[in-house]
């Protein structure tokens, strides 16, 4: 935004105020986020900058966090690091387990909620859709009750069907809490798709599965993925739901980190902050390329 | 083919037939029914889904509040007895019901539930229940007088009135305790003494909270969307990573680092320490209150505002304020006539969201908050993990939900559920 020639020198000045008040607003928004990172080379057990590390001493920082990820929780942390001691932290590490139970559950619930997600937004973009406003507040309500009710909730389900401290259970919790994402996602990208390609398809001999196949999924992939990617993250970073209905046998990293910032705060949560930080950046950066790519395609079809 | 059907008169689309002999109208209404039909059932199993993993397990929740069988179901001869003498004095009769049902209770080990249940009315009587009923074997007629032997507050009449309500297996009694109202022995709705009264000051102070993080956000995110709205696009998406960054970062990543920078020893002191802004004996207490929960959720809550403010700022043509600089006016009035009035959509969007989503928090005040910075939804977890009083914990949570769906409801009427985006 350039400044009008017609400007006061009262404007130019309030002008200037007002950007740097965006800067300390950016600033407010991504230095917690950024903090972390450099704290987590720490050599000392503290979480604030020591000296060592504002000089830039080498004897500040260490990779002593990041090991601990890897022996906490280990039977012989101290053996020497051959194959046996790979396998003991495959096989006992903490971190690694919650690690381990944190993808098997989100990788199952995102396929729940994606596919069955999907499925309903096709549904749902159909204009001849009866009742589609009543669905649609029902489908989205999971990402507005708040999170302890839904927990509450399930918690007397769960005590009542048996599916209390099972993987089941908290699959089928994460997928729920995921479907209004992957719902928003992929109805939007449908939004802006011709309906008269269908027509085109059908026209030319195409069965409903056929079209649906070659015609609208090429086009709709990159909502669908990254509505998958949200309903991941979502069950990546849940908490509440797996502390009211899971058991120690599902323990997550987001619950692991919830312990450990209770109980036994160690720099070590921040090893694992800056592992989650780098794959959030990972992940913005595909939905973003996927949004473009979205965008291109519905650029090429006339409408 | 439908507008068609419908612009003819409707006496000349009776009178038109398919090929194979059917009215037209009728094929269209059953044509238009099948595609009905069609849609439906793509959404139908989601639809189930969502029933039975979200919706049953709330209804189960709401009848939680509502239902409690604790002491009926383990107190039988007694609650017969409240049945057969509605509003009378506790007689022999009714003691030696108590008698009966505490050494049935005594034998199936449930004396301490029932006795949990009645100490949410009359608190401090759980031990007469464990008592007693440890003692029930011994217990000879005349049993009034042998009770009161063994605990004279047996006499107690908000102890009969209690077990008297909590008798009936629906009961509004936890709705009572959660708006902090008790039911006194004469039958009157009256607060409960000031020292007990939690529930009502926490509810205000979840909105109070809510309101001011809501506020907090509007005044930061306004500028920021304001700015990636008239910047050219490619800065504007560079910039715009910068907001949805955090959106992306895990919940407790962010929370952590709050809790890192607002500790005593934390970045931010020791930043203000070593620049001489604040001695070293007094560090701001910036965690564990209500300025932690503050600053921490609306650091969180910031790109749910920025986003909805942004994409409405996107579509306001800079030649309306043009216009009306050219008419005379200063810039403060453009701004404030012409400009804010049309980010107004922008702002509801935002505030709504912003407002349903801190109302409902619960990880980062339980973490950041200390003791005056927990919301509602702390006292729901609270109850629901360490007193184990779940219908209190329901009744709290049922009223958190329907102020939710309130809010829901406003948003969808201001909004739309179908506008809602992500990133």
């Amino acid at each position: 935004m350039a400044l009008p020639i017609y400007a006061s020198p009262l404007e130019r000045i309030w002008h200037y105020t007002y950007l740097l008040l965006c800067g300390l607003i950016f600033f407010f928004l991504i230095a917690p986020i950024l903090v972390i990172i450099p704290l987590s080379f720490n050599a000392e057990p503290y979480f604030t900058f020591t000296r060592k590390m504002l000089t830039f001493d080498p004897e500040g920082f260490s990779l002593r966090w990041y090991d601990n990820l890897l022996t906490f929780g280990m039977l012989e942390p101290g053996a020497p690091r051959d194959e046996s001691w790979w396998a003991d932290v495959w096989e006992n590490a903490a971190w690694v387990k919650a690690a381990k139970n944190s993808i098997i559950i989100g990788f199952f619930s995102t396929i729940l909620a994606t596919s069955l997600g999907t499925l309903a937004a096709l549904g749902l973009s159909r204009p001849e859709m009866p009742w589609r406003k009543a669905i649609m507040a029902v489908l989205i309500s999971p990402m507005i009750v708040p999170i302890i009710i839904t927990a509450t909730g399930l918690f007397f389900f769960y005590s009542a069907t048996g599916l209390a401290n099972s993987y089941l259970g908290v699959i089928l919790a994460h997928a729920t809490l995921g479907i209004p994402f992957v719902i928003i996602t992929v109805t939007a990208t449908l939004a802006g798709f011709d309906r008269s390609l269908v027509r085109a398809s059908a026209s030319l001999g195409a069965g409903p599965v056929r079209t649906f196949f070659k015609v609208q999924m090429p086009l709709i992939t990159p909502g669908v993925v990254s509505g998958a990617l949200f309903a991941f993250v979502t069950s990546f970073d849940e908490v509440v739901v797996v502390l009211f209905i899971g058991s120690h046998q599902q323990q997550t990293i987001p619950r692991q980190m919830w312990n450990g910032i209770r109980e036994q705060i160690s720099p070590s949560i921040l090893a694992v902050a800056t592992l989650l930080v780098i794959i959030s950046i990972a992940l913005l950066t595909t939905v973003e390329l996927l949004r473009r790519r979205s965008e291109r395609l519905r650029g090429m079809s006339p409408t | 083919m439908a507008d068609t059907a419908a612009d003819m008169p409707t006496d000349i689309v009776g009178a038109l037939r398919t090929p194979d002999g059917r009215p037209l109208k009728q094929a269209l209404a059953q044509a238009e029914r099948r595609a009905r039909i069609r849609a439906l059932v793509l959404v139908l199993p989601l639809l189930a889904f969502v029933l039975l993993t979200f919706i049953i397990p709330i209804g189960q929740m709401l009848s939680r509040s509502l239902l409690n069988d604790t002491f009926s179901a383990n107190m039988p001869a007694l609650t017969r007895w409240f049945d057969e003498n509605p509003g009378a004095e506790p007689d022999e009769a009714a003691f030696e019901a108590l008698v009966m049902d505490l050494r049935a209770a005594k034998e199936a080990r449930t004396q301490g539930a029932v006795g949990t249940r009645i100490n949410y009315e009359v608190p401090g009587t759980r031990s007469l229940f464990t008592k007693t009923a440890r003692r029930a074997d011994r217990i000879e007629p005349p049993y009034r007088e042998a009770v009161l032997d063994v605990d004279k507050d047996w006499a107690r009449r908000d102890l009969w009135a209690a077990m008297r309500s909590a008798a009936a297996p629906v009961t509004t009694n936890f709705y009572q305790a959660a708006l902090d109202r008790k039911i006194t022995p004469e039958g009157e709705f009256a607060f409960a003494d000031k020292q007990s009264r939690i529930y009502i000051t926490l509810f205000v102070r979840t909105f109070v909270l809510a309101l001011a993080i809501t506020g907090l956000c509007l005044v930061l995110g306004f500028p920021v969307a304001h700015l990636l709205a008239v910047l050219p696009m490619r800065k504007a998406s560079l910039l715009l990573i910068l907001v949805l960054l955090p959106f992306w970062t895990s919940l407790l990543v962010r929370t952590t680092s709050w809790m890192v920078l607002l500790q005593g020893q934390g970045v931010i002191n020791d930043t203000l320490v070593a620049l001489g802004v604040l001695g070293d004996e007094n560090r701001l207490s910036l965690m564990y209150n209500q300025a932690g929960t503050i600053i921490a959720m609306t650091h969180i809550l910031l790109p749910f505002m920025i986003l909805p403010l942004y994409s409405v700022m996107k579509t306001i043509p800079p030649s309306y304020a043009r216009a009306a600089r050219s008419l005379g006016a200063t810039s403060w009035t453009t701004f404030r006539r012409i400009y804010v009035p049309q980010t107004v959509p922008g702002i509801g969007a935002g505030a709504i969201l912003v407002f349903i989503l801190a109302v409902g928090y619960y990880i980062t005040p339980a973490l950041v908050g200390g003791a005056t910075g927990t919301l509602i939804s702390n006292q729901i977890a609270f109850h629901m993990q360490e007193s184990l009083n779940w219908s209190l914990a329901a009744a709290l949570a049922t009223m958190l939900l329907a102020a939710v769906l309130v809010l829901y409801w406003v948003y969808d009427r201001i909004v739309g559920i179908d506008n809602m985006k992500l990133g």
